[in-house]
């Protein structure tokens, strides 16, 4: 990980940084707002201070906030924020192959510091694990650089938030930005006809189960689309005259 | 609220916090946590090529057409404009800072100025 002089020293952490400056403003926004949202739903600046630095999950944690101020009981606010980072659970299981040659606790570190961003930038780069050990290195090297700017970008625009709480109007809704950001992304990521299949029916599913609990639209909607992706891939490989 | 004092830490929240920084390592690495060998078959690599778009769309689409839980019929939707014109921004420039900038151009004036 980052601590790790040999890895910053590598030109992979560079290029890591390289790529990642586009996803700035977003996250800066985004931890900004977090930031903010803590404190107005009630949090001392300690508290948010402390969530901010500790759970390092935005999505979690602004889903958490409401129950928090609720008083609702501890396991509701873990089992909300267990299941708002499901997706996480998916992407472990694709990371696995890239952190697997680690000892554990350097993956549980790289796991602690993986994020949608740092994710979806890593695999889009590196859409393979790499066997040799200098090509793991550059790969290690590459998401250090990832982890390390969007972990300081996030805590500097979160406390910057908490700090600045009582001016900027949550109304105001800079925290678009982090939702304009992901966007981008999604187009970047819109190589196939496939693809685009599979963000189609995430859509539709997650609007339309919207409703349940604990934004368990987002997990059905996951497993909807990477569901019609592989349908249609094997149903394409075997009939070879369908265009992709 | 107003009537508590500003500024108290109770236990309660700072353990809900502790809780909440596990659930996140636990989740993050939930796959990677074991050390025995578990290989991916390879039907299972294949479908993860999707889960980052459809992750990534399932947040995002609630975000832009839905309000309160509700579905946003109206056309008088300051987040739909700014996505049109942000995803036009990206396949015109290619950038994604660019789309959050246009995007957030788009947004702030109709959102602040316009109340949609």
């Amino acid at each position: 990980m980052f601590w790790d002089a040999r890895l910053r020293a590598h030109p992979q952490f560079r290029v890591a940084v390289r790529d990642f400056l586009p996803q700035w403003p977003g996250i800066a926004a985004w931890g900004l707002m977090t930031g903010v949202t803590m404190v107005k739903s009630g949090m001392s600046v300690w508290e948010a201070t402390a969530m901010a630095l500790c759970v390092y999950a935005g999505s979690s944690q602004l889903a958490a906030l409401p129950l928090i101020a609720a008083g609702a009981p501890a396991w509701v606010v873990l089992a909300t924020g267990f299941c708002v980072n499901l997706r996480f659970v998916v992407f472990s299981l694709h990371l696995r192959s890239y952190l697997m040659h680690l000892p554990r606790w350097q993956r549980l570190v790289a796991g602690y510091y993986s994020t949608d961003n740092t994710y979806v930038l890593f695999t889009r780069r590196h859409p393979e694990a790499a066997q040799a050990p200098e090509a793991r290195e550059a790969q290690q090297a590459y998401l250090a650089g990832l982890s390390a700017f969007n972990w300081a970008s996030w805590m500097a625009a979160s406390l910057l938030g908490i700090a600045l709480a009582n001016f900027i109007p949550p109304e105001w809704g800079l925290g678009f930005a982090g939702i304009l950001c992901l966007l981008g992304v999604q187009c970047s990521l819109a190589s196939s006809r496939l693809r685009l299949l599979a963000a189609g029916v995430a859509s539709v599913v997650a609007v339309l189960v919207y409703a349940l609990p604990y934004r368990l639209n987002i997990v059905l909607a996951i497993g909807a689309a990477v569901l019609a992706g592989m349908v249609m891939e094997e149903t394409r490989r075997r009939l070879p005259g369908v265009r992709s | 609220m107003n009537a508590l004092p500003v500024d108290v830490t109770d236990g309660w929240t700072l353990g809900v916090i502790v809780g909440l920084s596990l659930v996140t390592v636990i989740a993050r690495s939930f796959f990677f946590i074991s050390d025995r060998d578990w290989p991916l078959p390879h039907w299972a690599q294949r479908g993860l090529q999707y889960a980052p778009m459809a992750a990534l769309s399932a947040v995002v689409v609630p975000e832009l057409v839905m309000s309160q839980g509700e579905l946003v019929t109206g056309l008088d939707n300051a987040r739909l404009w700014a996505a049109a014109v942000g995803v036009a921004v990206y396949y015109w420039r290619r950038d994604v800072l660019q789309t959050i900038v246009f995007g957030m151009a788009v947004y702030l004036p109709l959102h602040i100025g316009w109340g949609w």
